[in-house]
């Protein structure tokens, strides 16, 4: 239809990819405990859903913020009118105070810095637009959130160059890897604007060393481009090592007075894994580049957050008994939880990459594919979707090179539900296993009596494979 | 050194046009009845600031609209994890059901046709987004709201070109115009993707004719082009005849639904602007399939999609506000076009919209767009009223002033309206010979006990105002 623009009937929005289809076979048959206890689990979501109580008795003590009032009388009618996009001056305060707090307060924030925006979508996106023409690229550490080729590219023209991490040394982002992306995209003829990366990690569920962040700063000064920190599981992480911000990294280097560097480095945050409000999409930008404050707070014109919410969340963020309770608590559960997740897994014979952060485990899940291959990991997949009704998340869909890995959410359920998930999962390798081991005899034997449900194995070699895929 | 775009660094944001200057003129020395009554009125923000009470009594007599209340806090969790950019399915309906309410209930809106914007502003810029490629262009008939130039073109590399209205027939769009606007596009080589039109339109406060709707449908389908109608004033329509909307007139003439969008929102009409309520309705699937896609750059919160859900679908309270507001409006703008015909103050004749568009070509010293700025800067600087030039809506002729009527209180209005009665008399001084002083000197005497008799038993004069605005949150606009 020559009628539409481009963009709509390219794939840039990302939709058709199996990240997203995943969540298309959840929402067809959903697991409910009650009425659907065969459905389809959902662990493909980051989602934060263990601390709700905690909001929900601060809600209880607090009448006013919840009813549009301040000192007993009703501002309703200010807040509805107010839609300034400098943002409400007690909930930006708030704002960065949290984040400063999340940080240990080694670094502070300041409010001229700040720009809310509608989600980390809407900041990210914010950000290409001001930092990127159409045709530049970024560079990001694979793996990475599949939601970025949406967010950074569809509508921006932009680019994303991908840095490869790999298994050999836990995904951890090196020198050579940095040149090798540079190379790529000068290779392209694309002009790189900068490096982008989430940290914590998303999906690895790590925090960057300081090593990792120190190799950036020295990347992106000898590059003279910018670097995106998003930093929105920053508040997710519940063991050692500590979080190490990139602000916190620039300070220690004494680099707030060398505007080269200083001024190109932006932080991107949200509320919606931290305090797992995703439905109030609260975002922000955060950069040390006066230009890019002015310019994207007007872009956010585009994308505000509702003055109801910033109303409520600057009444409850200012509350600093009430964020060093949340904080605190949440830290233990997500710890207690995500312990839980890799010793289920563990009894499974599955294995994870360390981690320390988010709402995630990176699982490898590389012994149960039948080739070293993304078809074999696709397989693998489905048969996890449809047959041991997990929706989980394959590591292809978050651009890994290597095969065999998937994210499995752990936040974003009940106890109870994520024990159901570990047993279905054990069984299924169980079953796997023994079935591997009746096919080898098969094999062997040269008998081919295949069940339907049983793998379909490749009888290529490893090599020839190797070669296709490429 | 890295450079930042040049959408970042250009002007493409639009905020160098006189239109913001005047706000800002409004942010150094805004009106305090008490701090500052000296300060600037602002004329220029065409909010409704008329029907507050009557929310404010809803909502303490609904407690569970509100998600934080001990009646509301059930659905906290849900509600906060919901991000799902189809929308709370009660959100969309309520939506559904407020749009044809607002168009009398002569059509139905389908509720899986809303897509959520971050305000019309999101609206505009997405659906600018989905049906334009950068270089294409859309036509826009002036006079325009400003912020277009900002919303249509800014990231979106789109175009404008202007369908130029005239005040000979009331600024009304005609096929001529319609022609030469498409004409002049192709000249400079601009392939029309489509027609933007604002019904009831600002800055004029008027509403299209059906006459009018029939032939912008017949030539879009024509021409085999988009019409995207923003209808954000719909509910602001006070006087008779009653609004008709696109989605009326295309259930009665042959049109090709798939070049027909309608931008909502509940800025205007509710006078909700801050809640980033926005609305994209398209007839046309795969628009609707895409726009859903992209509100996720700037969908509703969810804290707000259950407020307006829960307060739209109450449908005895949504009766009786939009008929009162409609009620305040009409009264407001009477008495202010009125106080203003005494001093010999004309307007364009309207019934919609929070403002009126002000003909003040007689005062200027001569026919130019200087001539304008002159005056408005008189205006601003020494009336202190910040009011918006017709040449920042794009207006061909100098000498109009977009004014806006509903965003104050009735003091204010009473400051203002003196202001402008004090700066009439200085004028005419100057202007008109010493013999018609005394005309004028009875008439205003005559306007004065005009006044107390039309209006001295009107509620909105003598019942007590909400109190000025005097939380921090306004100071902080300053």
């Amino acid at each position: 239809m020559g009628l539409l623009s481009r963009k709509v009937t390219c794939n840039s929005h990302g939709q058709d990819s199996s990240y997203f289809l995943g969540w298309q076979e959840y929402e067809k048959n959903p697991y409910d405990e009650v009425k659907n206890p065969k459905g389809i689990i959902q662990m493909g979501l980051a989602e934060n859903q263990l601390s709700f109580d905690i909001l929900e008795s601060w809600l209880a003590k607090n009448p006013e913020a919840a009813s549009f009032k301040r000192d007993g009388q009703s501002i309703f009618k200010e807040l509805a009118l107010f839609q300034d996009y400098h943002g409400l001056p007690a909930f930006k305060k708030a704002l960065v105070d949290f984040m400063a707090e999340i940080r240990g307060n080694k670094v502070t924030f300041d409010t001229n810095n700040i720009v809310l925006t509608a989600g980390a979508t809407s900041a990210n996106e914010t950000l290409m637009f001001c930092l990127a023409e159409k045709g530049d690229a970024f560079l990001l550490p694979t793996p990475y959130y599949p939601g970025f080729d949406r967010d950074l590219k569809w509508r921006t023209g932009a680019e994303i160059v991908p840095i490869v991490c790999t298994s050999s040394n836990g995904f951890k982002i090196t020198e050579s890897a940095l040149e090798e992306a540079y190379q790529e995209a000068q290779k392209r003829k694309l002009r790189v604007k900068g490096v982008l990366v989430t940290n914590p990690s998303n999906p690895l569920g790590t925090t960057m060393s300081r090593n990792e962040l120190d190799i950036l700063v020295n990347f992106i000064t000898d590059k003279e481009i910018h670097l995106i920190s998003d930093e929105i599981y920053s508040g997710t992480v519940f063991s050692s090592p500590a979080f190490i911000s990139i602000m916190e990294v620039l300070k220690d280097r004494k680099l707030e007075n060398d505007s080269q560097v200083w001024e190109r480095v932006h932080v991107v945050y949200s509320l919606s894994k931290d305090l797992g409000l995703p439905g109030f999409r609260v975002g922000a930008i955060y950069s040390n580049d006066p230009i890019v404050v002015a310019a994207a707070t007007k872009m956010s014109s585009f994308g505000l957050v509702s003055s109801q919410t910033q109303f409520l969340l600057s009444a409850m963020l200012s509350d600093k008994k009430f964020t060093k309770e949340y904080l605190s608590k949440n830290h233990k559960r997500l710890q207690k939880r995500q312990n839980k997740l890799v010793s289920g897994l563990e009894k499974a014979g599955i294995s994870c990459l360390e981690s320390n952060a988010g709402l995630f485990c990176w699982v490898d899940m590389r012994h149960l594919l039948s080739s070293n291959t993304f078809e074999a990991e696709m397989e693998l997949w489905k048969r996890i979707v449809y047959e041991v009704k997990l929706n989980i998340s394959p590591g292809s869909s978050c651009h890994c090179t290597e095969p065999g890995w998937f994210r499995v959410c752990f936040a974003n359920m009940s106890e109870d539900t994520l024990k159901l998930a570990l047993k279905r999962l054990k069984s299924f390798v169980g079953s796997i296993t023994i079935n591997n081991q009746s096919h080898q005899e098969l094999k062997n034997t040269r008998k081919k009596n295949r069940n339907n449900w049983v793998f379909r194995l490749s009888f290529q070699s490893f090599h020839d494979r190797e070669q296709e895929e490429r | 050194m890295a450079a930042i775009s040049k959408i970042a660094t250009g002007n493409g944001h639009g905020e160098n046009s006189p239109y913001f200057d005047g706000w800002k003129a409004y942010e150094a020395n805004p009106f305090h009845p008490i701090d500052r009554p000296d300060g600037v009125i602002q004329m220029g923000l065409a909010e409704n600031q008329l029907s507050f009470d009557f929310i404010e009594k809803w909502l303490m007599e609904h407690p569970e609209s509100s998600l934080c209340t001990a009646e509301g806090v059930d659905k906290f969790k849900e509600t906060a994890l919901f991000q799902d950019y189809h929308g709370l399915p009660e959100f969309r309906q309520a939506v559904a059901k407020f749009m044809g309410k607002v168009r009398g209930d002569r059509v139905k809106f389908d509720s899986d046709r809303i897509v959520m914007s971050g305000g019309a502003t999101g609206a505009h810029e997405m659906l600018a987004f989905c049906l334009v490629d950068p270089g294409e262009a859309l036509l826009v008939p002036t006079p325009y709201y400003p912020g277009f130039d900002r919303d249509l073109r800014w990231r979106t590399g789109v175009e404008l070109v202007p369908v130029v209205c005239e005040s000979t027939n009331d600024f009304m769009i005609t096929i001529d115009a319609l022609e030469a606007a498409y004409l002049k596009a192709q000249e400079a080589k601009l392939r029309v993707k489509g027609l933007l039109i604002t019904n009831p339109s600002n800055p004029l406060g008027t509403f299209m004719n059906k006459e009018t709707l029939n032939n912008i449908v017949r030539f879009v389908n024509e021409k085999n082009i988009h019409l995207i109608s923003d209808e954000i004033y719909a509910a602001t329509v006070f006087m008779e005849p009653e609004f008709v909307s696109i989605s009326e007139i295309i259930e009665e003439v042959e049109c090709n639904r798939d070049l027909i969008h309608i931008v909502y929102s509940l800025s205007k009409d509710m006078g909700f602007p801050g809640f980033r309520v926005g609305i994209v309705y398209s007839y046309n699937d795969v628009v609707t399939n895409c726009a859903r896609k992209m509100s996720s750059f700037g969908l509703v919160s969810s804290q707000t999609q259950q407020l307006i859900a829960s307060m739209l679908s109450d449908d005895d309270f949504i009766d009786n506000f939009v008929s009162d507001s409609k009620d305040r409006l009409f009264k407001r703008h009477k008495y202010f076009t009125w106080s203003l015909a005494q001093v010999g103050i004309g307007s364009l004749n309207s019934n919609a919209g929070l403002f009126i568009w002000m003909d003040l070509r007689k005062l200027l010293k001569e026919k130019t767009f200087d001539a304008e700025m002159e005056l408005w800067r008189v205006i601003i600087d020494d009336v202190k009223l910040n009011v918006s030039p017709g040449s920042s809506f794009h207006c061909h002729e100098p000498g109009w002033f977009r004014v806006c009527f509903a965003n104050m209180d009735d003091n204010t209005m009473e400051v203002a309206l003196s202001r402008i009665r004090n700066f009439m008399v200085k004028h005419n001084e100057t202007v008109v010979p010493p013999r018609n002083k005394l005309w004028r000197r009875t008439s205003l005497k005559l306007s004065l006990s005009r006044r107390m008799d039309d209006f001295i038993m009107s509620p909105s004069i003598l019942s007590p105002q909400s109190p000025l605005p005097q939380s921090p949150l306004v100071r902080a606009r300053t």
